[in-house]
């Protein structure tokens, strides 16, 4: 026998008004831990994302939606930017690494992604199966979605027009999986990734087929067109297996380019066979940029903006603003999970205060029976604690699991769900909200219970 | 085994208890008798520790209870003294033996299945240590009070108006528990009782008057 078995004793003796104590509490801590799980999960994985990227760099438009869409694939790009630009950008002193993308085009809802090895080595992917793509239209999977989609190496797939599903298909240019990236836990899991020159191939062919829909789609989605020259004939030009990596290429090619020749100059049908020529043409989406040194944080994005057709975007100070926003909602979730962690605490007092008006001659024979009014109070406080544990303990179990299910009930959070396999130092918080909920409820029936008066209870009883 | 000397209490003005001089030798069994509003409650609780009087010198066991204070007397009270209220109050939440353990752990003595086995047997009740209070009727929740009450083998076993509402045989078999555990606990015996009948069941008898008319 001790005070916690005395404790458990009571508890079990009210069941209902226990379990439904226990349950509010539960119901509290719970929502309060999930959107703690969840809302640190995301920062994390914002920040997690973001890592290495300095910049990104892209059309003017809303910088957040640039960030969305350059480095979480989350949204549409603003727009295109000419190659040259970006090309510019490589030579600036400031800047460690310049990784371009060009997007637009998705394959059953994973995005394709044309851009250079840099972006893979970016993210520390490497192949599992196969290698990187060597020659246009050469394809790799992210582990994500060689899983989901069953491709493997070998297999050739088609892309469609536009970020979602549904899009016009580009059937006459499919794809060829010549490798699989293993898992990283980054976005990278969830793309497609190719060689620029594929992406522009691909809007090459289908200007050449289907120019009216493309244009269509085009201005329905807002959306990014990567490929500007619109020629039948490009196809056979970009094909050449023997063409070096693009990221090669474009590093070699940089220097020997003219200035930039700005995005309007669709006149590749006289260059056929001119492919550097070609380059300075073409438009990528945007651009992911490491800087080179601390102070070009001071100088470069003032510099990118002041250019007429960039704009440059800082990853820090978007998603910052993005958790902003954010947490207005959080806020409000945990007021409304404060709310029933008071409620549940209200209803310990009473159930409390009720049971101690039944049990104060318990009390007062043990107190006759040698116990301390130390002891007597002990039990009350124990009994509160317990049944605050319980609830906590049965809050936070359902709050992981939630987390760790919430794929299941939010699709769009599914990556999230990650968040519940880690204790965050907030949830010591949540502990202790929980225990100071149970005690402050016992603070009156335990005052009561010190002060009890053994032998009048005993002789009115 | 307890000696009292000039014990006075009162409520507000009026007196409700006054006793120049009582002694009791360890081992023996004394009526403790009265009207009710005689103040015989009070005096078990005087001699338990539980009430402090208005004036006077409690010694028990050769302890002068002025002396304890707080949780020492609580502690002195678990290992010394044995109550049987009248209204019993078994707890409620605990079944028969966990009442006992409760009785050994809040005097900290360590718990002792056997000893507690072996008094339900001894006052009757041996194959109901599993029930709980509700589950018993009144003459088993009787035994078990008892059994709870000796289970510490106190000096000094103080039983309130153990016979009010039994018939006279079951008045007799209680007293006579009573006298028994008392017996096997070498503990002096106090039952405190305006029943008639008990007065030839005790060799001592000491009787209080009423001071004062519906004291408190």
């Amino acid at each position: 026998m001790n005070l916690a078995r005395l404790a458990f004793a009571y508890a079990r003796r009210r069941p209902l008004a226990t379990l439904l104590n226990v349950l509010l509490l539960a119901v509290g801590v719970a929502t309060i831990a999930l959107v703690i799980l969840l809302a640190r999960e995301l920062e994390t994985r914002l920040a997690r994302e973001a890592a290495g990227i300095d910049l990104v760099v892209g059309a003017k438009g809303s910088p957040l939606q640039l960030i969305l869409a350059g480095i979480y694939h989350a949204d549409v790009p603003p727009g295109n930017v000419p190659l040259a630009a970006i090309e510019d950008l490589r030579r600036n002193p400031l800047v460690r690494e310049v990784i371009p993308l060009a997007l637009g085009d998705s394959f059953r809802g994973w995005r394709i992604v044309g851009t250079e090895p840099a972006f893979v080595a970016h993210y520390g992917a490497v192949p599992i199966a196969g290698a990187l793509w060597a020659a246009p239209m050469e394809a790799v999977l992210g582990s994500e979605v060689a899983r989901a989609s069953g491709l493997a190496v070998g297999s050739t797939f088609t892309g469609s027009h536009g970020l979602a599903e549904g899009g016009g298909e580009h059937g006459q240019t499919p794809y060829r999986v010549v490798g699989v990236l293993a898992p990283t836990g980054f976005v990278v899991d969830r793309l497609v990734l190719t060689g620029i020159e594929s992406v522009w191939e691909v809007h090459e062919a289908h200007h050449g087929d289907a120019a009216d829909v493309h244009a269509e789609e085009a201005r329905a989605r807002r959306g990014p067109e990567t490929a500007v020259p619109a020629t039948a004939a490009a196809p056979t030009k970009a094909a050449s297996p023997s063409k070096p990596p693009p990221h090669n290429g474009s590093r070699e090619q940089a220097p020997r380019e003219p200035a930039a020749r700005g995005r309007v100059a669709p006149d590749a049908a006289g260059h056929d066979d001119d492919r550097d020529h070609d380059r300075n043409g073409r438009e990528v989406t945007l651009a992911l940029v490491g800087y080179a040194t601390p102070l070009a944080a001071v100088a470069l994005p003032r510099a990118i903006n002041a250019q007429t057709a960039l704009q440059a975007a800082s990853p820090a100070y978007e998603t910052a603003r993005l958790l902003t926003v954010f947490g207005v909602g959080a806020d409000v979730i945990r007021g409304f999970a404060l709310l029933l962690i008071g409620a549940s605490a209200l209803g310990l007092f009473v159930a409390l205060t009720q049971a101690l008006d039944e049990r104060r001659y318990d009390l007062a024979i043990m107190r006759a029976l040698g116990a301390t009014r130390s002891k007597v109070v002990g039990v009350l406080l124990l009994e509160s604690v317990f049944l605050a544990a319980f609830g906590l303990a049965g809050g936070l179990v359902a709050a992981h699991l939630l987390a760790a299910s919430i794929g299941s009930w939010l699709p769009a959070a599914a990556p999230l769900a990650t968040g519940a396999r880690v204790w965050r130092a907030e949830e010591w918080g949540v502990v202790a909200l929980a225990l100071a909920a149970g005690i402050l409820a016992t603070l009156v029936p335990a005052w009561r219970a010190y002060r009890l008066d053994v032998a009048a209870t005993l002789a009115d009883g | 085994m307890f000696s009292l000397r000039g014990i006075e209490h009162r409520y507000g003005a009026s007196t409700v208890l006054d006793v120049a001089a009582w002694d009791a030798a360890p081992g023996e069994h004394w009526l403790l008798a009265g009207a009710s509003g005689s103040g015989k409650s009070t005096l078990l609780h005087i001699l338990a520790g539980l009430t402090t009087p208005t004036a006077g010198t409690v010694i028990v066991g050769g302890t002068d209870l002025a002396t304890l204070t707080g949780s020492a007397r609580d502690h002195w009270r678990g290992r010394t003294v044995g109550l049987v209220p009248q209204r019993l109050h078994l707890v409620g939440a605990l079944d028969v033996r966990d009442n006992l353990r409760l009785a050994q752990y809040l005097a900290g003595e360590p718990d002792g299945p056997e000893r507690i086995q072996g008094l339900l047997e001894s006052v009757g009740i041996g194959d109901l240590g599993h029930r709980y209070p509700r589950e018993l009727s009144q003459g088993q929740a009787q035994r078990a009070a008892v059994a709870r009450a000796v289970v510490n083998r106190p000096a000094l076993l103080l039983a309130d108006e153990p016979t009010a509402n039994l018939d006279d045989a079951h008045a007799a078999a209680a007293l006579e528990l009573l006298r028994a555990q008392a017996l096997g606990a070498g503990a002096t015996l106090v039952v405190a009782s305006h029943d008639a009948r008990v007065r030839s069941l005790l060799p001592h008898v000491r009787a209080l008057p009423v001071l004062v008319e519906a004291a408190a």
